[in-house]
């Protein structure tokens, strides 16, 4: 099964933790975040409605969540160069996962990468905002999938 | 008596302003959203604490009375600054939002259906929204004073726009986002002609101008301290006297009443009447010495050099070629607004903090204001006599990094 191939959240924040790690000065890590962020997938115009919208960030947020193939699938972008990196970051760790990986993994990589300090998720960036809203509709999934397999 | 203007001796009666941010000096630029405080006020709420402090009014021990003693002569000193006729015309209030939002409630009473309140593009949205209650409440019509691309108040509309029914204008004296400066004398002598009410926000004005609300005729000015190198949590409600005593009281309970009964209750005279509960003694304190430590310097010569520093940054940011200035109008206070192409104002906010510089990005609380830009928010640097050019050079620096990494 498809699952068994990919890596867990736990695997990817590690992985990203460990490309942070070369770099030592701040500039590094916001060029490096700006250029995750530049090499988003395109988001077209028609799914940027009231609906996608994440409201509570600075910037205007857009997410487009669904399940596909029991996994949670997730497209986003940001007005904002910097929170789109951030996006980025997120998306590679949490697309194409199980929704119940996902509710149950409590993300550690904001800390890991030294971005804490800058993008911690009280300053008002978007990304707590972000983190749940992604944990929100994975759990979403997880109670849709439960309550199809009891009528069932 | 001719005082001279020291930056450097100013600058030491700032404490905060001695650190680094992320390894750069702080260069703070985020004064219209609120001022740093000298040590003179600190040490005013930090000497009460320690030695005054009591509930005021009423009480026959001597902290009491001392607490009183204070309490009142804030009240006496902020009247003076801004001339006041009498203390009674300052009242105590959490704020500017909450000066406003006092008068929004209680002016309700005069308002009809039908009659109008005038209010223009550029207000912040505790000079919005307010209103917006009020008309829900009882009717009337929120009408806008429209400006022009400079981000100057059209008072050719607004001379249309007045008429029979217009009962209140509140305008802002100074842009918050724009720094434009309004003719507020002519707004107010025009509003007269037609009986109308005038009530001034003068958050930003109070920090960068002299007030002489008897000179200037309003019938209201609100102002919060923190602005005003003073403390948050204090503002002032100035009204004219015989206005006030019109008007119904806001909040219930005790300070602002004369008598009780289960049956009746007649309410204390002013400023009591708006003060309902324990006020914010330490506050009113602390900005009455924030108004003392202004008074001690030359006022004049310090609004002169905030404009000097305005000029020299609006001159410097003209190296960058990808920058919109927004709010160009002839008569400007010391804030600018620019955007920079695409690039995400927040973006430059955050990158600017890596170089230790301050500045306020987003909407500034004037949402159609920035509709009517089409933009979504500005890159906001807003100044103070403590500032100097080497931190102007810091956010000059800083925002060719900024450009360079976002572009």
């Amino acid at each position: 099964m498809n699952v068994l191939l990919l890596k867990s959240v736990k695997e990817i924040e590690l992985e990203i933790s460990q490309e942070f790690e070369i770099f030592d000065s701040w500039m590094d890590r916001y060029e490096y975040i700006i250029d995750l962020g530049r090499q988003l997938s395109s988001f077209p115009d028609e799914w940027k409605i009231e609906e996608n919208k994440v409201q509570g960030c600075q910037s205007q947020v857009w997410f487009k969540t669904e399940l596909k193939n029991n996994l949670f699938v997730c497209q986003a972008i940001s007005d904002s160069a910097i929170v789109s990196g951030l996006i980025a970051l997120l998306l590679r760790i949490y697309n194409q996962k199980d929704p119940s990986d996902i509710v149950a993994t409590n993300p550690t990589f904001v800390s890991v990468i030294g971005l804490d300090e800058h993008l911690s998720p009280t300053r008002n960036n978007g990304l707590n905002v972000m983190l749940q809203k992604i944990k929100n509709d994975a759990r979403n999934m997880v109670l849709d999938q439960q309550l199809k397999t009891k009528l069932n | 008596m001719n005082k001279a203007f020291n930056l450097e001796n100013i600058r030491k009666d700032f404490p905060i302003l001695d650190q680094e941010i992320n390894g750069s000096p702080l260069a703070y630029f985020d004064n219209a959203a609120s001022t740093q405080k000298p040590k003179a006020v600190i040490d005013a709420i930090k000497n009460y604490y320690e030695q005054d402090h009591s509930n005021v009014h009423r009480g026959v021990h001597t902290l009491s009375v001392r607490a009183t003693e204070l309490y009142e002569e804030s009240r006496t000193k902020i009247a003076k600054f801004i001339n006041a006729n009498t203390s009674n015309e300052v009242v105590f209030t959490r704020g500017t939002t909450e000066s406003i939002n006092v008068l929004a409630s209680t002016l309700s009473g005069l308002i009809k259906q039908g009659d109008e309140i005038l209010i223009s593009t550029m207000e912040h949205h505790s000079n919005i929204v307010p209103w917006q209650e009020l008309c829900i409440r009882t009717g009337a019509i929120l009408k806008i004073i429209p400006i022009n691309k400079l981000g100057e108040l059209q008072l050719d509309s607004l001379e249309k726009l007045l008429g029979k029914k217009t009962k209140i204008i509140s305008v802002t004296h100074i842009s918050n986002t724009l720094g434009t400066i309004n003719p507020i004398k002519k707004i107010i002598e025009l509003a007269h002609l037609y009986n109308a009410y005038v009530v001034i926000d003068g958050a930003q004005a109070i920090a960068h101008t002299p007030i002489d609300v008897q000179d200037l005729d309003c019938d209201f000015y609100t102002f919060s301290g923190h602005k005003l190198y003073g403390p948050t949590g204090i503002g002032v409600l100035y009204g004219k006297e015989n206005l006030l005593n019109k008007l119904p009281p806001y909040q219930f309970g005790g300070e602002m009443i004369l008598k009780v009964t289960f049956e009746n209750t007649s309410y204390n005279s002013l400023p009591y009447k708006f003060e309902a509960g324990t006020p914010n003694i330490a506050g009113s304190i602390g900005l009455a010495a924030a108004i003392d430590y202004l008074n001690s310097l030359p006022l004049n010569l310090c609004h002169q050099y905030e404009m000097e520093i305005h000029d020299y940054a609006l001159d410097q940011l003209k190296s960058f070629s990808n920058i919109r200035l927004i709010g160009e109008s002839h008569k400007k206070s010391p804030i600018i607004s620019f955007i920079a192409n695409d690039i995400h104002p927040h973006d430059v906010g955050t990158i600017l903090n890596q170089k230790g510089v301050a500045v306020r990005t987003g909407h500034h609380c004037t949402m159609p204001l920035m509709e009517f830009f089409n933009i979504s928010g500005t890159i906001r640097a807003s100044f103070s006599f403590y500032n100097t050019k080497n931190e102007v050079k810091q956010l000059i620096g800083g925002l060719g990094i900024a450009f360079k990494m976002l572009s």
